[in-house]
């Protein structure tokens, strides 16, 4: 295992105090300090908009920080912006920008910050904010040829019910084009190929012949809305979607949810339903890690490796609806707990199941490190560096294979992951092998930290009342299969979701794709996919 | 043990009360309360287990998967003709799927489901497609590729939803983004219901379209109240 440049511990040395000193010392005029809030452990109040860039640019490059997203919010009267990163080992640092709602451009931050690119973009697309001097704004999740400019879903006055607003099929649209070479042609790929076995998306590979240049992924052909039709829902309701929205990582999903409704009511879960949470979210990794693996085989045309990680994964769904009752682990997480128990005797099944799963894998990690025509379509394939992946601010299994090394488990515990004792799996390398192996680590780590779940569950209560009217607003995470997972959940005083809002691992990585796909050979294409593992649907919502 | 969830059926309760609490703590009203009975519209069900562990009295289970119908519009006679019976193109479209739907799918090609054994293909162009299987609820952004799949393929295709959301809109609805089903976009002629439905329930949904299972409304297996 090759030795990551800066460790989370070592990157972890800043303490929120320097930041605080940093960012107090050079923007004291422009910004202001305000009562830790939303699950933050730092709250900055933006009193000159113009100074947004340079405070973001201080904290992502200067501090250390990631970025976790930006969270737009339309309340009465007002646009409330977060700008939210995270300190590693620390928490969560709040930079708040309060507008007038008739505000129609804010300052871009993606200059100082390459990876906000697309969490503007969004913006830009769903609430018709501008930001001023973004270089690439429109065409995103509405898609141009079906949806006119200037139609806002997700401002308050727009309705989500069905509508035939301003839609026209433009079939003249084309994509823009980068390559302007004489000679060079884009090839369209999707959003139906694979015989739609993979998920719905669109690549426009530029090519000169038979080298591709570069390969632009469009996403969001699977955009549901999800964050706008949770509006006006109750807590409840709402769960459903963050559930439903992206099932291979469901758990994660609806536990981030939980936990920022949790943080809402000041409910904290019972330590016995704290640990079954600990059991499930890394049960649905580890079935998630041998799918990504088995998709990997797959794309080497590696057929019995392939097979055989295929009935892991399905013996893992078996297991899982045996003990859970659904495949995918629905149905299961509930604001204040889980919505049954379940009785250690199961749970040992569970990990007799899982202990079988990583026998398997270990024999096949073995024999797949000295298959070398197999390695040969991995090794040096989409490779991402390191210094791309930090300005890029990958998260995951795909940042950890290219030097990120950092989990939310450990850099923002939650769900009691401080007590267990697991190690996160770096590599430097950045290229398909570097995660192919990151893959295997970290699903042995999971079924270590199952193990670790079941032997420490003590008698308890699993469900805690999170019921009431608690009006207010948080942030609840969670790092899901594919990365850190932020979710925003706002309910007003009727109890009902005001706004909802899903920063997803797939959304964050899927911006820095295009990296790994830059100048290779066609036939790499769906390796350099399937290494990547990510999910268009996670990504659209 | 595992390969299907199982789903809830229609019960009959000890008194109307019961089968009121069923109906009401359904998100999706898929549970009709009639008198003591309680009814479930499978198309509906999201499989969010909250008729089975959210009330004191739980609906009765079904652990089975024989659960693929004719849909209602245009399922009758759909059954394809007796020389595709050993022999079916599929191609698959996502039409905002959650992958749960999508990745049972996929695991029919896995050695323990094996679909070729039984003559069902996939493909990978709608000109050689025999059956349109969709999942997800259709989104507005892929309406017109669900639709431009369709259209190419020969005339005797038949179209299959799989999953609540293809079926119903699932916990999507209908909205601006959304069709709420794929019988809104196109004719359906085969439903398998399910959140996701397992994969022998897709199979059985295969089998039913090409003849080899009966058409009719099977008898769900009873595993009693757990």
């Amino acid at each position: 295992m090759g030795a990551c440049s800066s460790s989370m511990e070592e990157r972890g040395r800043t303490t929120l105090n320097d930041v605080a000193a940093a960012i107090e010392g050079r923007f004291g005029n422009d910004i202001s300090r305000t009562p830790a809030s939303h699950g933050c452990a730092l709250t900055y109040s933006l009193t000159k908009p113009s100074s947004l860039p340079a405070v973001c640019r201080s904290l992502f490059w200067d501090c250390g920080c990631l970025l976790g997203g930006i969270i737009a919010e339309e309340q009465p009267g007002r646009w409330q912006m977060h700008y939210v990163f995270l300190l590693l080992l620390s928490g969560w640092i709040d930079v708040v920008l309060t507008l007038p709602i008739e505000t129609t451009t804010v300052p871009s931050i993606v200059a100082e910050v390459h990876a906000a690119d697309w969490h503007e973009r969004e913006i830009e697309d769903l609430f018709g904010i501008r930001f001023e001097n973004h270089p690439r704004l429109g065409d995103f999740v509405l898609h141009d040829q079906i949806w006119h400019e200037g139609i806002d879903p997700m401002r308050r006055n727009f309705s989500a019910s069905p509508a035939q607003l301003g839609k026209q099929l433009d079939l003249e649209w084309q994509p823009l084009l980068v390559v302007g070479d004489p000679g060079s042609f884009a090839m369209p790929v999707g959003p139906v190929y694979t015989g739609g076995l993979g998920e719905s998306l669109h690549f426009l590979l530029e090519t000169v012949g038979e080298d591709v240049i570069r390969a632009i992924p469009r996403l969001f052909y699977n955009y549901r809305a999800v964050e706008k039709i949770a509006e006006g829902r109750t807590v409840p309701d709402a769960l459903l979607l963050a559930e439903r929205f992206a099932a291979t990582s469901a758990f994660a999903h609806s536990l981030a949810f939980c936990q920022a409704v949790e943080r809402i009511h000041s409910v904290e879960v019972s330590a016995r339903a704290a640990l079954l949470r600990v059991l499930f979210c890394e049960l649905e990794r580890l079935r998630q890690h041998v799918a990504a693996i088995s998709a990997i085989c797959d794309s080497t045309a590696l057929a019995v490796p392939a097979a055989q990680t295929s009935i892991i994964t399905e013996q893992l769904l078996r297991a899982s609806g045996i003990l859970a009752g659904h495949r995918y682990l629905f149905g299961l997480n509930v604001p204040g707990g889980l919505s049954r128990d379940f009785k250690t005797e199961e749970c040992r099944k569970l990990l007799a199941s899982a202990d079988e799963a990583e026998r398997e894998l270990r024999v096949l990690e073995k024999r797949l490190r000295y298959s070398s025509s197999f390695l040969d379509r991995l090794e040096d394939v989409g490779v991402v560096k390191g210094a791309n992946a930090r300005d890029l601010n990958l998260v995951g299994p795909i940042g950890r294979a290219s030097g990120q090394h950092c989990d939310l488990r450990k850099a923002c515990p939650y769900s009691g992951y401080e007590r267990l004792t697991f190690e996160v799996p770096c590599e430097t390398e950045g290229d398909g092998y570097a995660r192919l192996r990151i893959l295997f680590a970290e699903a042995a780590q999971s079924v270590r930290l199952m193990h670790q779940a079941v032997d420490a569950l003590e008698p308890g209560p699993v469900r805690i009342p999170c019921e009431g009217n608690h009006p207010g607003a948080a942030l609840g995470w969670a790092e899901a299969p594919r990365g850190a997972t932020l979710h925003w959940v706002s309910i007003d005083e009727k109890g009902l979701v005001e706004r909802y809002h899903a920063i997803t691992p797939s959304f964050n990585n899927w911006l820095g794709f295009f990296m790994a796909a830059e100048n290779f050979a066609f036939q790499d294409f769906p390796i350099i996919l399937a290494t990547w593992g990510l999910s268009a649907t996670e990504c659209d919502r | 043990m595992g390969v299907s969830p199982g789903r809830p059926v229609n019960t009959d309760f000890s008194s109307p009360d019961e089968a009121q609490l069923a109906a009401a703590i359904c998100p999706v009203n898929a549970i009709l309360a009639q008198g003591k009975s309680a009814l479930v519209d499978p198309g509906k069900c999201v499989h969010c287990l909250r008729c089975r562990w959210g009330i004191p009295t739980p609906m009765n289970w079904d652990a089975g998967y024989e659960w693929a119908r004719p849909s209602a519009g245009n399922g009758e006679g759909a059954t394809f003709p007796a020389s595709f019976s050993k022999s079916l193109h599929i191609m698959v479209v996502d039409a905002g799927d959650c992958g749960a739907c999508l990745h049972e799918v996929k695991q029919l090609n896995n050695p323990l489901y094996n679909m070729h054994r039984l003559g069902f293909f996939f493909t990978a162009t709608p000109r050689a497609a025999d059956l349109l299987l969709v999942v997800g609820p259709v989104s507005e952004n892929m309406r017109g590729a669900l639709q431009k799949s369709w259209e190419a393929m020969p005339s005797t295709r038949r179209v299959m939803a799989v999953g609540s959301c293809a079926i119903s809109g699932g916990v999507f609805g209908r909205s601006f983004m959304c069709a709420g089903g794929v019988g809104s976009v196109l004719p359906v002629n085969f439903e398998v219901p399910g959140n996701p439905p397992p994969p022998l329930a897709i199979l059985h949904g295969l089998l039913m379209a090409t003849g080899r299972k009966p058409a009719t409304k099977s008898e769900p297996v009873a595993e009693g109240r757990s």
